[in-house]
């Protein structure tokens, strides 16, 4: 089939940016929609042009890098499905194909289609962690987990950092991002040490980072590749409110 | 150059406990100004970073991703095996071993595997501590499934995604080191060259992947944990970003590169569907558990529906060839049997390339079994098969729904199509007992060194030896060669050696953004992937491998002048980094097809045409191969210098590998 492709093209982080066109032939429906790319790019190497720069690695669904808003949703049209596990089956020929990189204040774009994710790491890194050094775990069956309790918590703990959340929220949240993370810890006896200084410090440093607040929208759910649900945005919040009042941590 | 592999003395389950007490300390204030490099953020990478910086070395971390969650570990589905024996099935440390040694066709070294086996163990523990949501049964306590190759139930997993869980854990107690600010981390950044100053690794040289700038950076040592070369065929089930080039910098700069032509090909993974096709995806050894392999009794039911095909016109030929583990014998042979069987032209699908892999079987029984604790009396079919579905989603859920966006079938109602494709490599730099490479103070961990897998790798032992190398292997012997570094200060990277490997990076940049050729680098990969997997694939011969060196040769001295690289150096380009990729996989490619030449025998995954029993199976050559083929880089144009490591067996007996 033949499609017709409207693609953000933007040289780095300073340049404005803008949409560019872009006909490609050829495409069957058995192709990702990352291998439809990768025609379009092997054309404009043949033609000595710029190949259009996107995030990708995988390519089965897991490691979150690809990251394309394509005709104005995260990750396109399919349900609980990654860019590059979405196949052209979900186009018809002659449509046209709008692709936007992730648009976000604390997701710069730094070429085309790749934006900069690093403040995700930045929240982890303010308290997504248990603190146990190597060599200081007890033997693994010592600590019995409810089942029910540890199937949520691996619920949340499937989230794989890609950002779509972001991207469908229209205040740029990265609540449901930090909810997942907060949830997979709180949920499991391994994390109540540091249930409360955790959340505290995470949501800082998601603040500080400049993502915004959630209002209950849901289009983060939506999107969500993963299906990480609102529940832990509402967890979340819980566990907020729980270390803020209920607790002697320092609110920062 | 005689290979010294380090093996401490003492009976095989004594050498870890004697070797770490007395291995070499280092000193807190010591370790505080002691720098150690870490290539790649992955299991092996990750854990070995957060675990040095928690010993409170100064720790630099690189990966080329644009977050170390997201190395390639992530995406291993099945499980990690741990000698627990929780489920009171006779597992052990001994076992564990044994089944490793037996399962890499007796090609690893004894006192590595069991050491794995040994710290495996302490792994689980150790996650479970982080927080990893393993699966449990009812009672709260850690559930097991059964992986090929073995008779016990010793894996450990989270649904499908168990390399996501396990490197979000080390990626945590990486974060953890991060923010105490005792690793530095460098997202979007790759090695382009090692750094030696007296004979010892003095630091790297590396690409900023936005900026394109080329910086320096000194350390003591340098640990490699870079990952496999899979991607040398360019189909596999690797990461499109997988590479080889930390591990060929290193082998030109000394270090010896063994076994190259150990490639583990995956019974299991979704058929190549046309040209465009850039990554083959997997489908789970788990689910072999349940899985029944099968293709039709006549040829003229090639084209039928499966479904229509009646129970007597199947061929099970795995149950029916291996009676003793079936569906479970490991890798190797169940993608032989695959290829045989379409060779022989039993092959179903559009191609003819693919074999069935129905979960019928498994759905009635399952659901018979669920309708009996329901307490459903004499269900109906559609009831059994209702509730059977229902256990299978909840065991395999996402490999299911992933096959499903893939082909477009649904493997529910009908059969998945399977056929074998590039998975791992067994191949690596070659290390002694420490991890330690032939060059001072650079260090191999994970799946870039060779070390435990012999010529086949078992289902659900990578995960195992990423996370024993990173946290439990490497932190400890490291400290061997640091303790003799704790005089040596600060590296200077302004030495005339820095000095001189940068310029070569740079040359070598400009030199192929400036060929200005016809092809794009994607067309020289995939001619590459070609070559090797029609020459040095899944069986291979002497004639084809000749053949192969050749024409790789030649592909490569086009590449030189033919290759067209868009773009410049000092900016964010892929195309760069890839033709760079490519470059050291066209070299690798023919050490691999050298390798394959050398070795006269089959064994693991590594099978020669030539030497095969009777029955067609794999013919080993123990009085002239049982060594490590250690290859030395003797200079451009130049042919490899072979070095052998003997294997000496004294606690496994060599035996013919039979799952019969």
């Amino acid at each position: 089939m033949k499609l017709t492709l409207k693609i953000w093209r933007q040289r780095n982080s300073n340049d404005k940016g803008k949409l560019e066109t872009y006909p490609v032939d050829g495409i069957t429906t058995d192709m990702s929609f990352l291998e439809m790319i990768d025609v379009l790019n092997q054309q404009l190497i043949k033609d000595k042009k710029d190949p259009v720069a996107f995030d990708h690695d995988c390519r089965e669904g897991i490691c979150g890098m690809c990251s394309m808003v394509i005709n104005g949703r995260p990750h396109g049209p399919w349900e609980g499905t990654t860019t590059c596990q979405l196949h052209m089956r979900a186009f018809k020929d002659g449509d046209t194909v709008v692709i936007e990189p992730w648009r976000a204040a604390s997701f710069p774009v730094i070429k085309d289609l790749v934006v900069d994710r690093t403040s995700f790491d930045k929240i982890i890194q303010a308290g997504g962690y248990i603190s146990v050094n190597t060599g200081n775990a007890v033997d693994a069956n010592s600590l019995p987990i409810d089942k029910t309790n540890a199937e949520d918590a691996f619920d949340a703990a499937a989230c794989i950092g890609c950002g779509a959340c972001v991207a469908a929220c229209p205040n740029s949240s990265g609540m449901l991002f930090l909810g997942a993370k907060v949830s997979h810890l709180a949920l499991l006896p391994q994390g109540e040490p540091e249930r409360e200084k955790r959340v505290l410090n995470m949501m800082k440093t998601h603040d500080d980072e400049g993502f915004g607040g959630c209002t209950n929208t849901g289009a983060c759910e939506a999107e969500c590749p993963k299906g990480i649900s609102l529940t832990n945005i509402a967890r979340l919040n819980r566990e907020y409110m729980r270390a803020a009042i209920g607790s002697e941590e320092e609110v920062r | 150059m005689k290979l010294d592999a380090k093996i401490p003395e003492g009976p095989i389950a004594e050498k870890w406990s004697n070797y770490r007490s007395n291995v070499k300390l280092v000193a807190p204030n010591n370790k505080r100004r002691i720098e150690v490099i870490v290539i790649g953020s992955g299991l092996a990478g990750g854990a070995a970073a957060a675990t040095l910086g928690e010993l409170g070395y100064s720790v630099k971390c690189f990966c080329f991703q644009d977050s170390p969650r997201r190395a390639h570990s992530i995406a291993a589905q099945g499980g990690i095996n741990a000698a627990k024996n929780y489920q009171n099935d006779g597992d052990s440390a001994y076992r564990l071993f044994y089944d490793t040694v037996k399962g890499g066709d007796y090609r690893s070294r004894e006192a590595n595997v069991y050491r794995l086996a040994q710290v495996s163990t302490n792994i689980i523990d150790q996650c479970v501590a982080q927080g990893v949501p393993f699966a449990r049964e009812y009672g709260g306590l850690l559930a097991n499934r059964s992986f090929g190759g073995v008779q016990v139930s010793r894996t450990f997993y989270a649904r499908g995604q168990t390399g996501q869980q396990l490197l979000l854990g080390a990626y945590s107690a990486l974060s953890r080191q991060i923010a105490a600010g005792k690793v530095k981390m460098y997202n979007r950044h790759e090695m382009l060259e090692l750094v030696m100053i007296d004979g010892k690794t003095r630091g790297i040289i590396a690409r900023n992947l936005i900026t394109g700038e080329i910086e320096r950076h000194g350390a003591h040592a340098v640990v490699l944990a870079s990952g496999g070369y899979g991607n040398v065929f360019y189909l596999s089930t690797n990461a499109m970003g997988s590479n080889v080039t930390a591990n060929m910098k290193a082998y030109r700069k000394g270090a010896f590169f063994a076994n190259p032509c150990y490639t583990q090909i995956h019974p299991t993974c979704i058929p190549v569907s046309g040209h465009y096709q850039s990554k083959l995806t997997l489908m789970s050894e788990s689910l072999r558990n349940d899985g029944r392999v099968w293709v039709p009794k006549s040829k003229n039911d090639l084209s039928k529906n499966p479904n229509q095909i009646p129970e007597e016109d199947r061929d099970y030929y795995l149950e029916r060839i291996y009676p003793a583990f079936g569906n479970l014998v490991p890798r190797d042979v169940a993608s032989r049997a695959a290829k045989y069987m379409c060779d022989k032209g039993m092959g179903v699908g559009k191609t003819g390339l693919a074999v069935y892999l129905d979960f019928s079987s498994a759905i009635e029984r399952y659901g018979k079994a669920a309708a009996n604790t329901q307490n459903i009396d004499n269900p109906s079919k559609k009831e059994i098969e209702k509730l059977g579905k229902e256990v299978i989603e909840s065991k395999y859920g996402n490999l299911f729904e992933m096959y499903q966006r893939i082909t477009d079938e649904n493997p529910y109602d009908t059969p998945m199509k399977i056929y074998p494709a590039v998975h791992y490599t067994m191949g690596g730099l070659w290390v002694d007992y420490e991890l330690g490479t032939t060059v001072p103070g650079l260090y191999a961990t994970g799946e870039c060194n060779f070390s435990d897998h012999g010529a086949n790798r078992l289902g659900a032992s990578a995960l195992m030896q990423g996370l024993a190398d990173g946290y439990f292997v490497l932190p400890v012997t490291i400290g061997s060669y640091l303790a003799g570094e704790i005089r040596t200060p600060q590296t200077d990277t302004n030495h005339p050696a820095f000095v001189e490997a940068e310029k070569s990076v740079k040359d070598n940049i400009n030199k192929l953004l400036n060929i200005k050729g016809d092809k794009s680098v994607d067309d020289f990969h995939r001619e590459l992937g070609l070559i090797m997997w029609n020459k040095c694939g899944m069986s291979r011969n002497a004639q084809g491998l000749q053949e192969a060196i050749k024409e790789i040769q030649a592909l490569r001295k086009e590449f030189w002048n033919n290759v067209y690289v868009p773009g410049t150096a000092d900016e964010f380009n892929p195309e760069l980094e890839k033709a760079g990729r490519v470059a050291d996989f066209l070299d690798l490619g023919e050490l691999m097809c050298r390798d394959a030449l050398n070795r006269n025998e089959s064994a693991g995954g590594h099978f020669r045409e030539e030497y095969r029993t009777p029955e067609g199976e794999a013919q080993r050559d123990d009085e002239n191969y049982t060594y490590v083929a250690a290859w030395e880089y003797a200079g451009e144009g130049k042919e490899p210098i072979l070095n052998k490591e003997e294997l000496t067996f004294n606690d496994i007996e060599l035996k013919t590998r039979s799952y019969k």
